[in-house]
């Protein structure tokens, strides 16, 4: 991941985590969603057209867009913690 | 039947600079491109003799229809199944023994036993001038056969067994031609649609709308598959003026939410699910051009369009018939191979026009991927540990005007099983669109004195499902607690 000044807090985490169950309509609490577990396939078992419903809330929430050229993509995606740490880093609100 | 007449070499009559394809490296000419086609069928020829079939799973573009149109060129038969796991690759396999495999390292890679012969279109430097062959000063390829077959096209039977459409070239051919001029792509002969798609080569609609547009109507595809609205964006931008998107209602709502900046665009495609017409207009207002859905399955191919916000009537394709019988309608003509019956209720109108009213209940189709219930049902059931079960198709009825994307649900008496362990085998058996959410564990399954399940039955249970659920979400502790 690119260098970063700000952390991802527990409160983006628990934000964000709040923002994937209502967008996904998940039957789960946010606490549920653990933040290290993959969110694709095993773990939280979402595929892409979840990943394109979390990219939408995402730009909306914190002003900036996803890209698949991203060299980080896989990365981004691979856990709660991670998407937040990105979106630490990018939010322009 | 009368015999086809015998399509056109490929390429034929085309400048040897027309630019056929845009990748990351920049423009690919017709020349370069039957430079690639020729390459590629050689390497089929010396690499895989004896291999008459082949599964191409390139998430490139380019380097699908390369590998698609050497495959004809080799007078291999190239398999579309309609879902990418271990357990299509598996059926493939069955379906066809001598089978070997096309592939760009892609994501798809990971599916790919270690026994199928495979040939990696990545390492042969496809699209640039790295690559072995020399470009060719007149891009013309052989002409192939009209009964050639092209392809097989797979649809999920509700026995369990994929079941094959076969796709003669000649019928391609004129696939290609009917959309070619029913959307009007033609308007200049120098000047072609360039092609932007959201939607996978494998799929029967991003295969004609992008794959067929490309290799027999010359327009230009951009070879990448963009998936954020950014990407789209990104790509749009880099092919030229006059361009089409080619996408779903779900991307298409997902783009104009975004709140991006699109660059122009000269026409819309959309195919996969109806798309509501409020959603249709704000396209056209949005991006200043002209939607137009199409309508089709995967055994006839496309065989209508409309553009709902001029009227909600689908227009059928030249020399497309419809007949109506007891059971429903039936679909004959033009490129169709044979009679197809119909998994939708049509209401047919004169001059060729008719209405979608619905579908069978028994078809899924879920983001453009399709299958019925009875296959589900089929796989759910193989599972070990799964002693009754059922999948079931909530009414979408909410979510007709928004794009949304209404999800399957699973009622499932396994009670050595947890939920995960049967989400996992699940994962296995079927594609990841169509894994239920909510997976409801019972005791058993309501069925009636016949052995049936009644619908209201299931819904009742879903629905009490979805109250404990917002219950317990709703109970002190489990609530968001304010900042």
């Amino acid at each position: 991941m690119t260098l970063s000044n700000t952390p991802a807090t527990p409160e983006l985490m628990r934000e964000l985590a709040e923002l994937v169950v209502t967008a996904l309509n998940l039957e789960m609490s946010p606490e549920e969603i653990e933040a290290d577990a993959p969110l694709y396939g095993e773990g939280l078992g979402l595929d892409s057209i979840d990943i394109l419903e979390i990219a939408l809330v995402v730009s909306k929430r914190y002003g900036f867009q996803l890209r698949s050229d991203d060299k980080d993509n896989v990365v981004i995606f691979s856990s709660l913690r991670h998407l937040a740490q990105h979106i630490a880093d990018n939010r322009t609100q | 039947m009368s015999a086809e007449p015998a399509p056109p070499p490929l390429l034929a009559g085309l400048p040897a600079q027309t630019r056929l394809a845009f990748t990351a490296r920049g423009a690919v000419s017709a020349a370069r491109f039957a430079a690639d086609v020729r390459q590629v069928a050689e390497r089929i020829e010396a690499t895989m003799p004896g291999c008459r079939h082949v599964l191409n799973i390139c998430s490139d573009r380019y380097r699908f229809i390369v590998g698609f149109a050497a495959a004809l060129l080799a007078d291999r038969i190239s398999l579309l199944p309609s879902s990418q796991t271990g357990e299509t690759v598996r059926q493939m396999r069955d379906f066809a023994p001598d089978l070997f495999c096309i592939e760009d390292g892609g994501e798809s890679t990971i599916l790919i036993p270690p026994d199928l012969p495979a040939l990696n279109l990545a390492t042969l430097g496809l699209g640039t001038d790295t690559a072995d062959g020399k470009e060719e000063a007149e891009p013309l390829l052989p002409a192939m056969p009209a009964e050639q077959i092209a392809a097989y096209v797979f649809t999920s039977g509700s026995t369990g067994m994929p079941i094959p459409h076969r796709k003669t070239w000649g019928r391609l051919v004129r696939n290609a031609a009917a959309a070619i001029e029913q959307l009007e792509l033609a308007s200049s002969p120098t000047t072609r649609t360039a092609i932007v798609a959201t939607v996978p080569p494998q799929h029967m609609y991003g295969f004609e709308s992008s794959v067929l547009l490309n290799l027999l109507g010359h327009c230009p595809i951009w070879s990448g598959r963009p998936f954020y609205p950014a990407d789209i964006v990104a790509a749009l931008a880099a092919v030229p003026r006059p361009r089409m998107l080619v996408t779903t209602p779900f991307h298409l709502r997902t783009l104009l939410d975004a709140g991006v900046e699109i660059p122009p665009v000269d026409r819309i495609l959309s195919a996969t699910a109806p798309l509501p017409a409020t959603l249709a207009e704000q396209a056209e207002a949005a991006l200043g051009a002209p939607v137009h859905e199409i309508y089709g399955c995967t055994e006839t191919g496309q065989i209508a369009t409309r553009r709902i916000t001029q009227s909600p009537l689908w227009s059928l394709m030249r020399d497309i018939q419809l007949r109506a019988d007891d059971d429903g309608v039936i679909a004959s003509g033009g490129h169709i191979e044979g009679e197809i019956r119909l998994g939708d209720i049509i209401e047919q109108h004169p001059e060729g026009r008719f209405l979608l009213l619905g579908r069978h209940t028994d078809l899924i189709n879920i983001a453009g991927k399709r299958t019925t219930l009875g296959y589900l049902n089929q796989q759910l059931l193989a599972i070990a540990g799964v002693e009754d079960g059922c999948f079931y198709m909530p009414d979408d009825s909410k979510t007709d005007q928004s794009a949304q994307i209404t999800r399957l649900c699973a009622i499932v008496a396994a009670p050595g099983l947890s939920r995960s362990t049967l989400l996992a085998a699940l994962r296995q058996r079927i594609d990841a669109i169509f894994l239920p959410r909510p997976l409801i564990l019972v005791e058993r399954l309501p069925r009636n004195s016949t052995g049936k399940l009644p619908r209201t039955a299931l819904t009742a249970i879903v629905a009490e499902h979805a109250a404990q659920a917002h219950a317990s979400a709703a109970m002190p502790g489990a609530a968001p607690a304010e900042p």
